[in-house]
This record gives structure tokens, C-alpha cells and sequence, in this order.
């Protein structure tokens, strides 16, 4: 057990996605001027994180890597080449899926969700979880905890910004920093914030 | 035509730059910044991805039905990268491993498919191949240019080669060592955006708010 809560608390604080590594940037930026919307999207991230991260774990080790064939009869199959586009389709299936569910089933949660949820097929950050599990070669319970606490700290990563920006616009800034300049360097000065947990040990 | 050409490969670079302009692929971009070898390959890998994509979704523009572009474009997208993700391993190993995940998140690199969706789907192959090498050199110039800051300044060397001496190896140059740290790639990216616009003008954003002008009594 204080082996999960390390990893998430590393993969929520230390090695967040949004502010270590760069990951859904673009998403970042143009979705986090207003709060309300910032925690929809995040919301979104957190889910599909949770849901693709273990996903393509089972992809990887019953599919893909090397012998992982063995239990249909070809144990010297190493179809890891495949990895790239077996991670991307599984994570546009996934979204695709999850939107006809939430769709079907919870209509309130759609019509709250619904516009975020094709953007999320090409967020770095979904396809940036998937392949961090593989390189770092998380096991099962591993790859739940990761996906859904990396896709929390990128959900409190936005939902900061947002908070920071809605201040921010009244505050009277240089014209060529207006806008996109001053949020990259608010968006530095979190991760500096964020850089402070790195010592932390559990 | 000639002169058209030119243009769309030129004005990528700084009048319609992917990343200071369009905010495009800043996503995979930045981590890899920390030294300019690094920087090159991956803006080589970038604008090969990004200009035959371009092209090659503009052969097809005319035979995808536009319900399922996406998922076509995706997986031209993703077999060019797996492509490049290869070759870099059998010729490239070192650098291969200090890109680690992010050649991968090329497919996810908001440039490819934005080039794919704004513009080859609506133009010819040729002119779409020149649009999406010029937006991957435009994203490549940024990338050098924030490697070139973060390796000077950071660790004293241009491509590996000592420029300022440091103090650690008895030189008189004391690194900047935030400058290797992830957080200093979002300030330098935010002051190239400023020197952008302080340079064109025209870039800047519109206010939200002003502040009123109060009449002394």
C-alpha cells in the first residue's frame, strides 16, 4: 500500500504532467481562462487517464511485448514496433466509447463534458501517461494508480491556472507579454512551486 | 506561384510562428530543449513528420469520408512517427533514450494535425508538404533558440562543446543551473513571445480589461 501512495503522490506533486514535463500544453493554455470550464476538462483528463493507462497495459503485456503472444501459439512474436499506434487507437476508441456511455447513461455528466471530450484524443498528456507506464514498465495495480493520480495533477494544475488567470486579467501587463507571454511565465513560476515537493519522501 | 511557394515556407518562421502565434505543439516541445543536439534532432524528426503527413493526407483529401478523418489522419500520422521513432533507435540510440517518451508524442503534437486539418485537406500534396515543413522549421526555430539559452547559459557548452569554461572544471563561468530545470524553458519561451510581439506589433493581444483613464479634478 505505501508503495501506490508514494508513486501517486509523486506522480500527482513531484513529476506532474502539466509542469515537469510539459504534457497537454496546448490544452493548457487555451482551456484555462475560467475556472468552471478548467475543472470540466480536468475532470475529463482524470477519467480517461484512469481508464487508458491500465487499458493499454493489458495491451502491452498480453498483446504486444516480446512472448506475450505465447497463449495464442507464437511465444518468439515481439510486436512492441506496433506500440505507437496500438497506444493512439486505444485512447480515440476509449474516448469514442466513453462518450456514447456517458451519453446513454448520464446525460447531465455529457452536456457538462461533452465539448472537452474529443479534445482529449490528442492531449499529450493521455498519450504521454500510456507511454510513461511503459517506459518506466509499471505492473497492473501500478498502471491504475498512476493513471488516475498523474491525471488528477494535471487536473489541479489546470484548475490553478485557471484560478491564477482569472485574476490576471485585470492586472495591467506590457502589451507584447498580454495574453499568451504572461501565462507561460505564471505557468513557470508553478512549476518552481511545484519543484519544492521534489524532496519529498514517503 | 514560385513567389507563393516561398511565402508559405517563410512565413511560418515569424510572422505565423506555430508556437508563439498559433500556440501549437508547445506540448512535446519543451522538455527536450535542455541541449541543443537534442533540440535539432527532434526538429528534424518534426518537420520530416509534419511535412510528409501534410502530404500525404492531401493525396487522400479527396477519398476520406470527414466522419472518420481523424482517425485517418491519426494513423498516417502515427505510422510516420513509429517510422522515425525506429531509425532513430537503430542510428540514434543515446539521443533516442534522452527523448524517451516524446518522439512518441509527436502523433499527439497539435502542429501535425493542425497542419493536417487547416490546410491539407484543402490543398494540393506540394503545397501542403512546403506548408507543413515550413510550420516544423517555425516550431524548430523556437526549439533551437531555447536550447541555444538553456545550454549556453545552463551548462556552458553549445552541442557538447565548452564555450564558457565552468568553474567546476576550472574555467570562470558559473551555470545557471535553473536554466536545466524544467520551469526556465516556460520564462523563455514567455520573453521570446514578448521580444515577437515588441518586434511585430501586430501579434499583440487584445485587452480584456482596461484601465480607465481618471481625470485629475
Amino acid at each position: 500500500m505505501e508503495h501506490y501512495i508514494a508513486l501517486a503522490v509523486k506522480a500527482i506533486f513531484v513529476e506532474n504532467l502539466a509542469l515537469s514535463f510539459f504534457l497537454g500544453m496546448c490544452t493548457f493554455i487555451a482551456v484555462s481562462k475560467k475556472i468552471s470550464t478548467a475543472i470540466g476538462l480536468g475532470i475529463s483528463v482524470m477519467i480517461v487517464q484512469a481508464i487508458t493507462v491500465p487499458a493499454n497495459n493489458l495491451i502491452l503485456n498480453y498483446l504486444l511485448a516480446p512472448g506475450a503472444l505465447s497463449w495464442a501459439g507464437f511465444p518468439d512474436v515481439d510486436l512492441t514496433f506496433l506500440g505507437l499506434i496500438s497506444y493512439i487507437g486505444v485512447i480515440a476508441a476509449l474516448v469514442q466509447i466513453l462518450e456514447m456511455v456517458l451519453d446513454k447513461y448520464f446525460p447531465p455528466l455529457y452536456n457538462a463534458l461533452g465539448v472537452f471530450l474529443p479534445l482529449i484524443t490528442v492531449n499529450c498528456a493521455i498519450l504521454g501517461g500510456s507511454l510513461f507506464m511503459v517506459e518506466r514498465g509499471y505492473d497492473f495495480g501500478e498502471s491504475v494508480t498512476y493513471g488516475l493520480s498523474s491525471g488528477f495533477g494535471w487536473a489541479l494544475a489546470i484548475t490553478a491556472m485557471a484560478g491564477v488567470r482569472e485574476k490576471l486579467k485585470y492586472s495591467d501587463i506590457p502589451d507584447g507579454l498580454q495574453g499568451l507571454g504572461i501565462t507561460f511565465i505564471t505557468a513557470g513560476l508553478m512549476a518552481m512551486a511545484f519543484m519544492s515537493f521534489s524532496g519529498v519522501k514517503l | 506561384m514560385a513567389h507563393k511557394r516561398r511565402a508559405m515556407l517563410v512565413d511560418p518562421l515569424v510572422d505565423n510562428n506555430p508556437i508563439t502565434l498559433q500556440v501549437l505543439g508547445i506540448c512535446s516541445a519543451l522538455a527536450v530543449t535542455s541541449s541543443m543536439q537534442v533540440a535539432l534532432v527532434m526538429t528534424i524528426a518534426v518537420t520530416l513528420v509534419t511535412g510528409f503527413a501534410s502530404m500525404f493526407i492531401s493525396m487522400l483529401r479527396n477519398h476520406i469520408p470527414s466522419s472518420i478523418r481523424i482517425i485517418v489522419q491519426m494513423v498516417i500520422i502515427a505510422s510516420l512517427v513509429i517510422l522515425v521513432d525506429q531509425v532513430l533507435k537503430a542510428y540514434a540510440y543515446e539521443i533516442s533514450k534522452t527523448l524517451s517518451v516524446f518522439v512518441g508524442l509527436i502523433i499527439t503534437n497539435c502542429i501535425v494535425m493542425g497542419r493536417a486539418e487547416a490546410f491539407a485537406m484543402k490543398n494540393p500534396p506540394l503545397d501542403s508538404f512546403i506548408d507543413g515543413v515550413g510550420n516544423g522549421l517555425g516550431y524548430g526555430l523556437i526549439l533551437m533558440l531555447v536550447g541555444f539559452i538553456r545550454e549556453l547559459f545552463g551548462s556552458g557548452s553549445l552541442f557538447g562543446i565548452t564555450i564558457l569554461p565552468t568553474v567546476n572544471n576550472g574555467g570562470w563561468y558559473v551555470p545557471n543551473g535553473m536554466l536545466l530545470l524544467p520551469p526556465s524553458a516556460f520564462f523563455i519561451i514567455g520573453l521570446i513571445i514578448w521580444a515577437f510581439r515588441a518586434w511585430k506589433p501586430s501579434q499583440v493581444e487584445e485587452r480584456e480589461y482596461e484601465i480607465q483613464k481618471v481625470e485629475a479634478h
